[in-house]
């Protein structure tokens, strides 16, 4: 909201005194995964440790994000510096969005649905969120993990899926869903966020948010138990004029035979519990 | 006559942009175009719009023949006109009754998705959807793990009106949300839910088999890695996924801080089986028609009889298959190495029942690892294990014996 505003100031293109370098980089297109990271998160060199052999020209990359680099010397090295210290924020975000503020950060982002939503049909527009395949820089793109159905995305469009996947991190959604295990989405039903259930998700909603409140703080292992959630999951069964696939139905069976084995697991260990 | 005006500003606007444009060549010289100033059939402007990538063309001799149109009538109001304009027949005089034409499009889009829904079952209309497919017009899976594997569009009701287009992917099973909004008013009839699938059916070549195995090495190809796993047989499969081709069979397998995140936390994966594949086919055979082990019931019954050779078996194995299991979930957490997944296989030939070795979803490749021959010493007592290997694959038919 604070760079919107700012964007549509937008006098000449480098004024720092008016925009701050990393309100400029959230509001370019295709960064809109990224949250602002605190600027004293950046200014703790202790948060910094290891970059610095990560990122070439790593000094000046730093101060031009936290705006304290001399005129000439961004004259000088613009281009390339400006490369460096997009690979410096990403890298600084990916440790950021696993403290607890940066999370807070991205809980909003992902309520909004800013990562986009699951492709899957039968999880019903179920919000995602942005992860690494791997924590180091130049390997693969980010990608998007869906919370209903655990597996990944990729990005529609392919600005999104230019972004270095090592700027999220490989931990960061499953981190957000064991600090926030309220927003595990359910396996079933649409998702308080979904678009089409704003208006009759209203009451459902409500009532989602209290459960947290009622179970709240850490029940460890009450609460609501995730043990036979897969059970309520939907899934889509290929058919030939209303007629399952042998093969199809076969391997489906297998699946779920697999999953009921998981459950019986679980259920035991919390019957154990 | 609007009709053919409109027919040429479209041919004008789309020869502008669309890469999906159908050739003319493609089209008969035969049919009763009483439209010479537009060189464009109103099916082939049809498929040219924006948004109707997925149609391929129906040939006016499949429309024109009555059986092919049985009940569609009674679904498509103002059938008559609606006929003339998707053949391009010139319309009658009487044709001035109905007061807006844009009615009568409606309803030829209609007649239209309705016969392509049919025609694309046929003989013609799948060899029409083969070649979009294999040039990749419906585009590809979202899925990561399915790399990329090309889609087909699918509807999820044969009744017109009820949802829209979606894409069907055979890797995973499942059905996507096309890409682009431009799709979003496309009835999901005009394609039908069995085209998908009969497809596959038709080509089975490009349906990705139901069993899969972690490749050997990073850059072993599969018969390689099945020939290193049984040494001792000089016999190579060389038809190792019948007549289908490899499916892309990773799981993803969530970790934090590296740490895979155990099944035992609330937020903890519960979803994998759903793109889980077995290692071989025989293992789907493990489970009955209901969806039950077969095993599991087996041991149930035999519990009942006093079989004291199973009595001692069974405990045994139960233990071993904990193990193992254990032992596989701390192997991969030190981050999958290319060259354990072979490993593995052997000892799942060697030690366990292969329907229980199969949880132990298989990961990418991550990072190379030194201490793999350690584990290969390490073995629990593989000669129980070879007992055991030997009673479990006695019991089943010969043929199953898949690659162990």
């Amino acid at each position: 909201m604070l760079h919107r505003a700012v964007e549509d100031i937008s006098t000449g293109s480098d004024s720092d005194y008016s925009r701050s370098w990393i309100s400029w980089f959230l509001s370019s297109k295709g960064n809109e995964y990224f949250c602002e990271v605190d600027e004293d998160f950046i200014l703790d060199r202790f948060n910094l440790t290891g970059l610095n052999n990560e990122v070439a020209n790593y000094a000046q990359a730093l101060d031009l994000i936290t705006d304290q680099l001399d005129d000439e010397v961004q004259d000088e090295l613009r281009g390339s510096l400006d490369v460096q210290a997009r690979l410096l924020y990403g890298l600084i975000h990916a440790r950021w969005i696993v403290t607890a503020r940066g999370l807070a950060k991205m809980v909003e982002k992902y309520k909004r649905g800013d990562f986009g939503r699951c492709p899957r049909v039968l999880c019903q527009s179920q919000s995602l969120l942005p992860v690494g395949l791997i924590d180091v820089p130049y390997e693969k793109s980010v990608k998007l993990y869906c919370g209903r159905c655990e597996d990944l995305y990729s990005p529609k469009s392919s600005r999104h899926g230019s972004i270095d996947g090592a700027y999220f991190g490989t931990t960061f959604p499953h981190l957000l869903y064991l600090v926030y295990p309220t927003l595990i989405p359910p396996k079933t039903g649409p998702p308080a966020d979904a678009p089409g259930a704003a208006e009759s998700g209203k009451n459902r909603r409500r009532g989602r948010e209290e459960l947290p409140d009622v179970t709240g703080t850490e029940g460890v292992g009450e609460g609501i138990s995730t043990a036979s959630v897969a059970l309520k999951a939907e899934r889509y069964r290929p058919r030939i004029y209303g007629f399952q696939l042998n093969e199809t139905a076969k391997l489906q069976r297998w699946q779920e035979a697999m999953r009921d084995r998981q459950v019986a697991r679980l259920e035991e260990l919390e019957e154990r519990a | 006559m609007s009709r053919q005006a409109q027919a040429d500003v479209e041919e004008d606007t789309i020869s502008g942009g669309d890469e999906v444009m159908e050739e003319p060549e493609e089209q008969e010289d035969g049919y009763t175009s009483s439209t010479p100033t537009s060189t464009l059939t109103w099916i082939s402007w049809f498929c040219s719009l924006p948004g109707h990538e997925y149609f391929c063309e129906v040939t006016e001799d499949f429309i024109e023949d009555d059986f092919n149109l049985t009940g569609l009538n009674s679904m498509v109001p103002f059938w008559k006109e609606a006929m003339e304009m998707v053949l391009d027949v010139e319309p009658d005089e009487d044709a001035a009754k109905i007061p807006d034409v844009s009615i009568v499009e409606s309803s030829a889009e209609m007649l239209y998705g309705l016969v392509h829904q049919r025609y694309i079952l046929g003989r013609a209309g799948q060899q029409a959807m083969v070649d979009k497919y294999e040039s990749g017009i419906f585009g590809s899976c979202p899925r990561v793990y399915c790399v990329g594997c090309n889609v087909v569009p699918c509807g999820r009701s044969d009744l017109p009106g009820i949802d829209t287009v979606k894409l069907f992917c055979p890797n995973c099973n499942d059905i996507y949300v096309p890409p682009s909004s431009r799709f979003q008013g496309v009835d999901g009839a005009f394609f039908g839910t069995t085209f998908a699938h009969l497809f596959f059916q038709n080509y089975r070549e490009s349906a990705p088999a139901p069993f899969w195995k972690a490749p050997a090495g990073a850059s072993a190809s599969p018969r390689s890695s099945s020939a290193s796993t049984s040494r001792s047989s000089p016999f190579v499969n060389p038809n190792p996924y019948g007549g289908q081709k490899r499916a892309a069979g990773y799981v993803y397998v969530p970790r934090i801080y590296g740490f895979k995140v155990s099944e035992r936390a609330k937020c903890g994966p519960r979803m994998q089986w759903l793109r889980l594949r077995p290692e071989t086919p025989a293992q789907l055979d493990l489970v009955d028609w209901r969806g039950r082990w077969i095993d599991e019931d087996e041991y149930e019954d035999d519990e009942d009889e006093q079989d004291r050779r199973m009595e001692d078996f069974d405990p045994d194995a139960a233990d071993d298959d904990d193990d193992d299991d254990e032992e596989e979930d701390d192997d991969e957490e030190g981050g999958a190495p290319p060259g354990q997944p072979q490993q593995h296989g052997q000892r799942h030939a060697d030690s366990i029942p292969p329907a229980r070795s199969v949880h132990a979803v298989r990961t990418l490749p991550t990072a190379p690892r030194q201490d793999a021959p350690v584990a290969i010493i390490s073995l629990p007592d593989t000669t129980g294990g070879k007992v055991k290997m030997v009673r479990q694959w006695s019991a089943r038919p010969p043929a199953l014996t898949g690659t162990a």
